[in-house]
This record gives C-alpha cells, structure tokens and sequence, in this order.
C-alpha cells in the first residue's frame, strides 16, 4: 500500500453493517488501482499533485462548525425543497429543512444510518451498481470509505412535487481532511424528481478533499432532473461523478456548474441500458486564477433507440485551465442511436487553457452522431455591435462573456437555481462594479 | 452636423472608398444610393468606427470633432446612430439589459443619471410599441432569432431611445413588408429635428415617398458621383447607373 492509498483510506471506519460489504469492495478495488500519473489517459492533463504532495494526506474528518454562521451559505433563496445539509461531511439537522411534505407519500428521502429495514433493502440492491469501480479510481475510493450518504428513493408513478437540495459545506481547518458525500438516487417505473446537489465553503483557507459520488438509478419511464452545483472556495479538491442508469424509456436531465478550485475532478458516466431513454446533459464551467476544472463525461449507447444531448461551454480566465473529454461510447448493439456533443469554449487570457477532446467511439453503422468543440476568443461583431451603441469595449465583454454562459442557463427550469447562479457569473466576469450593471 | 473631405478607406488592402466628400447640415435628410459594393456600408462602418476598416486619407467631422480619432463608443455617445444593414444576433445577452446598458452609456457622456429600472422598463415598453413589436422581444437575447423586418424594427427602437445626432440607416427598408416600412418611415419622421441629420441608404425609390430627402446621392466606386434632388431617385429607378458616367463601368464588379 503506498501512502497514497493510505492516506486517502485513512478515515474514520464506517461501523455500518449496510455498506461493510460495499467499503470491502471499495477498499480491495482502490487499492489495486494505481496512482494515476501524467501517463494515465485519463489524467493526462490533470495533476493530482495537490492531493498527493500534501504532506499531511488527506484522511482525517474534520469536526467543529459552528452551524448559525452558515445557514445563508446553506439557502438557496426561492428554491421550494426538502433540504438536507451535511457541514464537513457532518449531518446538520439545525441547517436541514423537517420531513418532506406529507402529501409526498411514497416518497424516501433519508440518511444511509437513518434508513428502516425497508430503505436498508432498497439500499444494499442498488449502491455501487451504477458504477465500474475498478475503471473508476475515486469511485472506488468513496466505496471504500463512505460511511454514510442519502438515499432518495421515488415509488412507481409519483410526482415529487417538492425538491431535494442536498447542500455540502465545507469551513477552514487547519487540517486536510476528506468528504466523502455520496447519494443513491433509485426511481422506479414512472416516477419524477429534482434533485439538486450544491456544494459550497466558507470564504477562507480550505483543506478540504470532497469525493462526492452521485448515483442514479432512473426507472422506466421516470426522469430524473439533476442540478450539480460546484460552487467550492479555491483552495478545495473535489474529486468525484455521477453514475446513472437508465432503464426503458427513462430520462436524465442534468445541469453541471464548476467554478473550479485547486482541482475539480467530475466524471459523468450515463449508461443507456435498456432502450428508449434520453439523456440531456449540460454544464458550464468557469475556472479564474490558478484553478482547474475537469469534466470528463462517458455516455454509454449499450442499446438501440437511445438519445444524448450534450452541451457544455466553459470560460477561461487568467492562469487557469480545463479539461473536457466527452466521450460517447456506441456498442454494436445500439442502430438508430442519436447522439450530440457541443462544446464550446472561450479564452479570457493568453495564459489560460483548455483541453477538449470529443472522443467517438461508434461500432453500430445507423446512428446519427455529431460533434464540435470550439475555442473562440468573443465575437469581434458582436462586441462592435455594442460599442456602436455606447457600451463600452470592457463592459460589452463582460456582457458577451455572461451571454455566453447564460445561454445556457435560459433553458433551466428551476428559476431559483438560476438566481442563485446569475450574480456568481456577474462577479466572476464583472469584477469591476461598474461592469456589472447590465447582467446577472 | 457632418463634414466628411476626401474619405478614403480600405479592407484587407482593398481600396473601397476613394476620395468620398459629403457635407450634411443640421436637420436634412440625405439618401445614399448606388450599385452593390459600391461602398455604401463601408461608409457606414467606417464612420461608427468599425476597426476592419483602414482610413488611409480624408477626415470626418461631426460638429468640428473628429470622429476618426474616437472609439465607436465614443462616437456612439456623441450622438452617431448606425442602423446595421446586418445587424448581429447575440444569444445569452438580454436586450433588455443590453438597450438598458446602450441608453445608460450615452446619457453618462451626456451627464445624465441613468434612468431606474422601473422608468426604463415603461420607456422601451414605448417604444417598442411605436415600432410595432411585441414587448416580448425585451426579453429575448439580442436580435436572436428575430426576423429580418425584426431586427430592422430593433434598429429604429434603439435609434428612437439613444436620440443621436446623426442617424445613418444601411437599408433599413430592405426585407421590409410594406407595413414595416410605414413603421420605420414613421419612426424616422418622428425624430426629424432641425439638431438632428439622416444619411438613409437605400436600393428603392419607394422608401423616399415616405422618408422624403433633402438629396440624393449615388455612391459608385467609392465616391459620390452624382448629387441632386428627390427625383435623382426616380431617374434612377427608371434609368439604373449605367449612365452614369461612373457608375457605369465601376460598379458592381
Ligand atoms: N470585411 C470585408 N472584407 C473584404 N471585403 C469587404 C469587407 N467589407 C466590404 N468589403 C468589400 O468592399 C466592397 C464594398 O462593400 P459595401 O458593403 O460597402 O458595399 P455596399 O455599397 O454596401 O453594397 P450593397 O448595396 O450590396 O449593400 C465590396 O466589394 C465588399 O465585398
Ligand atoms: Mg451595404
């Protein structure tokens, strides 16, 4: 075992007899995986240096938080949910919203270490059976040491008209220390949920390492609408995905939003199983100063008469860097697939980059299958546009900048996951007060 | 208003406007006509600043200030209006937010306050209406999506809120139904003002029944070859360019 492995494995042992079977797993899956390095494909552009180099490692959970100083950080205004918050990985019942609506009646939203003999089954049957932990280095990892996590669990047909916000903060310690956040999404035949994950930090220093795993099992016929919203302090690691599993005819509706942070790591893998089902994925991501964002998606076809839609945008400021690889992964099986891949990107400053690499892997010949990645500086016609209008050269790309992401946005559902959204875009573009009157 | 000598501009190393000379007084309304390429939106652009173009000789001067010297903001703040012959669509960017930001801007270098949302909001609620668009247009991004009479009806709204100077429209009335074109002459004469010139380009006669001209000028190969009066426009629509001298072999290449 190196000190890596170590490291990471050093949390607190989880004394649950549910996941014992999945932390063995877990444990016996990570540690036969390697240490990425440059030479990893995967890793290629990103350094998990920062997680490694640490001297002291990242294993220990951390504690104190004091729950009064964070319940802003914790709301997302106008958003009608069901809220659970966990404060450095903590369970906070002071931060989280009481029981779901009464009138949800089939409805499960609950702890791992909280779940009846009922929800325990539905758990043990369903954790880890979205994903390939052995192609799936952090997967494994949140297998091997999760000691709790949500279940949200949807029965045949019901209409959750409440959302479920699951909010992870995490505060200033002076030690690093892991997160591992891990929720079990299981929708049966017909059912529909929002489920919105939102991740943020309190302003200082962090030492934090978030391995939040999401997995999705979504019914036939059921759609699940998904919001994932990085909004973590600079100095934080985040390393984790989403795995979802689609049975017949069932849909996937997501919405990615990474600020960036020392490294943010997502893996998005969506297998269409069954037949019929649809995926529409979108994300946005913006890194400034030195911070890199990783979003590297798999869309398994298995099945024929499945659809993806993927777009993602992102924008490049400063000395920061991202990576995109999406990968769409067409089995033989899968004739009359139709699969579309966008991503567009834009450099704020020279010492900025990107690395996009659609990947199609396509082994069925009736499939409809397109894909473009761009990186664009702003639209030279557009910003003349505005200045023959007044607007002055720096607003108008503070405007074109924000447009370029906001459209994007437009098409959301949830107004209230765009308010929250719009002013972080106008600052992070705007950082000028002056600039930022006209967005957001 | 406007005094432009000896103007010569090209792109990319071609030499499009060739010693063009103009001079327009306060409260006229002067037609520009002239075979495709001829350098009508050159002039234009060349005027609101547009940088593709290089102005290699020759001045313009709005009231005694050199226009060529300044950003188009600039420009656009001192009361120069193009009304884009193409004008750009911008998803993502409000028109709202944008018309707010246009208006904002201009009153600033006019040392005005900016008005408040609320006010705002009613003013280009006018004024869309005057133009004949639904408000929902507000909300939409930038001239996205926005039928070509749209986008044209767009043009004159934000001419109609900024209040310039100088006002140059770049065929504002092709693509127009003729119902769109009352709607543009119409908010065209409302804002004739003795402190106020037009420079209206145009393909047809029929926009000058409406928006009436003090002159006409044809534009070919990169100067103004003929100058007259209103009925300059309807030689032309009879007579085409070719017999003018020219015109006649330097226009349409
Ligand atoms: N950005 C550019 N790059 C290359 N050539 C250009 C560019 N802009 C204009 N030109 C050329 O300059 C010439 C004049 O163009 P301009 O658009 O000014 O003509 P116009 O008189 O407005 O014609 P139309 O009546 O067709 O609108 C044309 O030959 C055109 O192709
Ligand atoms: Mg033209």
């Amino acid at each position: 075992m190196t000190d890596f492995h170590k490291g990471l494995l050093a949390v607190n042992p989880a004394d649950s007899d549910l996941l014992a079977a999945l932390n063995k797993s877990g444990r016996d899956s990570f540690l036969q995986q390697e240490i990425p390095t440059r030479k990893t494909e995967a890793w290629k552009y990103t350094s998990l240096n920062a997680l490694t180099s640490h001297e002291e490692g990242y294993g220990r959970l951390a504690t104190n938080f004091n729950a009064n100083e964070l319940a802003t950080l914790s709301n997302i205004p106008a958003l009608d949910a069901h809220r659970l918050v966990f404060v450095n990985g903590q369970y906070s019942s002071q931060l989280s919203s009481s029981e779901l609506s009464s009138s949800e009646s089939s409805a499960n939203v609950v702890r791992f270490s909280q779940a009846n003999s009922e929800q325990q089954k539905i758990i043990a049957d369903n954790i880890g059976s979205a994903i390939e932990q052995d192609k799936h280095l952090f997967a494994a990892l949140n297998n091997a040491i999760t000691n709790d996590g949500v279940l949200v669990h949807i029965g045949k047909n019901e209409q959750l008209k409440q959302n479920i916000q699951i909010t992870h903060i995490s505060t200033a310690q002076k030690k690093a220390f892991t997160v591992p956040a891990r929720i079990l999404i299981v929708l049966e035949t017909g059912a529909n949920a929002t489920v919105v994950e939102h991740f943020t930090s309190t302003g200082d220093q962090q030492n934090c390492f978030i391995n939040a795993i999401t997995e999705a099992k979504v019914g036939a016929n059921a759609r699940l609408n998904h919001y994932r919203l990085q909004l973590v302090e600079e100095n934080s690691i985040q390393i984790g995905g989403v795995y979802v599993d689609l049975d017949r005819d069932a849909n996937y509706d997501s919405f990615q939003l990474g600020l960036g942070a020392k490294i943010v790591r997502n893996d998005i893998n969506v297998n269409h199983n069954v037949g019929g089902s649809h995926c529409e994925l979108k994300g946005v991501y913006l890194p400034q100063n030195k911070q890199l964002i990783d979003f590297h998606s798999n869309m398994e076809h298995k099945v024929a008469n499945c659809t993806t839609n993927e777009v993602f945008r992102g924008i490049m400021a400063d000395k920061s860097k991202a990576v995109f690889n999406g990968r769409i992964h067409i089995h033989p099986d899968a004739q009359k697939t139709l699969a579309e891949l966008s991503n567009k990107n834009l450099l704020l400053s020279n010492e900025a980059t990107i690395n996009t690499k659609p990947e199609l892997e396509i082994y069925a010949d009736d499939v409809r299958c397109a894909h473009g990645a761009t990186i664009a500086q702003l639209d030279e016609e557009a910003r003349f546009y505005l200045q023959s209008r007044g607007i002055s050269a720096a607003e108008a790309d503070v405007m074109l900048s924000f447009g370029f992401i906001n459209e994007l946005l437009e098409n959301l559902e949830l107004e209230a996951v765009r308010d929250l959204i719009r002013p972080i875009l106008a600052k992070r573009f705007g950082r000028d007060e002056e600039l930022m009157q006209h967005i957001g | 208003m406007l005094t432009i000598k000896d103007l010569q501009a090209s792109v990319e190393d071609k030499e499009i406007l060739k010693g063009l000379n103009l001079d327009i007084k306060p409260g006229e309304i002067h037609a520009i006509m002239g075979p495709n390429g001829a350098g009508k939106s050159t002039l234009g652009n060349v005027l609101a600043g547009r940088e593709d173009y290089e102005v290699s000789g020759g001045s313009a001067e709005l009231q005694g200030t050199d226009l060529l010297e300044l950003d188009p903001e600039e420009r656009a703040r001192l009361g120069v209006f193009l009304a884009f012959q193409y004008p750009v669509e911008i998803p993502g960017v409000s028109n709202l937010e944008f018309l707010k930001a246009s208006v904002d801007s201009v009153r600033a270098a006019q040392g005005k306050e900016p008005l408040d949302s609320v006010s705002f909001l009613k003013l280009a609620r006018e004024k869309c209406k005057a133009v004949d668009l639904d408000q929902s247009f507000l909300k939409r991004g930038v001239n996205e999506g926005f039928s070509g009479g749209e986008k044209k009806r767009n043009e004159i709204m934000q001419m109609m809120l900024l209040e310039p100077k100088l006002c140059i429209l770049d065929e504002t009335d092709s693509g127009l139904d003729i119902d769109a074109l009352q709607v543009v002459a119409k908010g065209v004469n409302s804002l004739r003002d003795p402190n106020r010139s037009f420079i209206v380009v145009t393909h047809y006669q029929r926009l000058l029944d409406y928006i009436v001209p003090d002159y006409v000028h044809v534009l070919a190969n990169g100067k103004i070859v003929k100058t007259g009066g209103k009925e300059l426009a309807l030689e032309l629509e009879e007579k085409g360019y070719s017999w003018l001298e020219d015109g006649a072999d330097n226009g349409a290449q």
